[in-house]
């Protein structure tokens, strides 16, 4: 599959995440997640920011659990909890939230 | 009539450099490649035998390779001169064969 | 497998790395087995031994000459995986002319008298 936007096109794999990191950009970010049902505000994006910070740092996508701990240090309690993340991203934080950040699929997500 | 060797795997893993050392004639060149590129650091406890190679043949290492895995172009033993891929090619052009050791 | 995980009990697991990283595929897929494996909740021992040690080498770039994927700071991410025990062996550093300071992540060195005595610790050894 692939996404489309603007005149832009980016290639997908069959559950949706981009192929070339290097293609994202946010019309893309907010097409994709249209596609999951889900309407991007700042909240959305500061998960999907700190994905992508993530991911320029350790060039993989965080587990839950990681990715949980990693928000409670870097932005407190309050969002570093699974509530808040599964609230903003349904279908699980960091298998849907790393779809619309351009990553692939977690490492570690069974 | 010379020959280009290249050795691709770690000399601490396997015997392919032996082999090549073993093997190559006065004045061939060897190419370290992919792996082989830890032979031709200093301060391994083979450098002094590759400084002593480095006399005997002509000794090479290729920049990204060394790169790829840490290791300074700059850091390698007397003697032993970095390519990049360019020089790869002019060597396997200007020696008559080619001979990898895999 | 799996009912021993379910039963709860932890046990100890070596990842014993030997092999130099971008050569050979073996350096990369224990990695991601140590990621995945790190939902399990076990003890888990990473182990850098013989060419192993040069995938924490310092300084690694695949991408900009040989066109891969620099995989060396995912170590850097093992910590917040909660796998901290990992352990360098003295001797593979000196042969091939390495310290402590070369390395990219904090790491235990032991000589391989010590390795060796702390492989016989594990109830799991797997190797790459």
């Amino acid at each position: 599959m692939a996404y489309t936007v603007n005149g832009k096109t980016a290639e997908a794999d069959e559950e949706g995440f981009l192929v070339n990191i290097n293609e994202w950009d946010e019309e893309f970010a907010v097409l994709i997640a249209k596609d999951e049902g889900i309407n991007m505000t700042p909240e959305h994006w500061e998960v999907v920011n700190f994905l992508r910070e993530y991911y320029a740092e350790y060039q993989i996508a965080p587990a839950v659990r990681v990715l949980t701990k990693a928000v409670a240090k870097k932005m407190g309690p309050d969002k570093g909890n699974n509530k808040y993340l599964y609230e903003l991203f349904p279908y699980g934080p960091a298998k849907q939230a790393c779809k619309i950040a351009g990553l692939p699929k977690p490492t570690g997500c069974i | 009539m010379s020959t280009l060797h290249t050795v691709n795997k770690s000399p601490f893993e396997r015997a392919n450099l032996d082999a090549c050392l073993g093997h190559a004639l006065p004045g061939d060149a060897i190419l370290l490649i992919e792996d082989g590129v830890f032979a031709a650091m200093k301060a391994t406890n083979l450098a002094a035998r590759m400084t002593d190679a480095a006399k005997t043949f002509k000794l090479y290492a290729l920049a990204a390779d060394l790169k790829a895995r840490g290791m300074d172009p700059a850091n390698v033993v007397d003697g032993c001169t970095v390519v990049d891929y360019a020089g790869f090619v002019d060597l396997a052009a200007a020696n008559s064969a080619v001979n990898a050791w895999l | 497998m799996d009912e021993e995980f379910e039963s709860g009990v932890v046990k100890k697991f070596m990842y014993v790395n030997r092999k130099a990283p971008y050569g050979t595929i073996y350096a990369l897929e224990v990695l991601e087995m140590v990621l995945i494996s790190a939902a399990f909740d076990q003890d888990v021992h990473m182990a850098f031994l013989d060419d192993g040690v040069y995938q924490i080498k310092k300084g690694q770039d695949p991408m900009s000459g040989a066109g891969m994927k620099n995989f060396s700071p995912t170590y850097r991410a093992l910590e917040g995986y909660d796998i901290e025990k990992l352990y360098v062996e003295q001797e593979s550093l000196e042969e091939r002319g390495l310290t402590e300071a070369d390395l990219l992540v904090p790491v235990e060195v032991l000589s391989r008298a010590d390795m060796a005595k702390l492989m016989g610790e594990m109830d799991v050894i797997l190797g790459g």
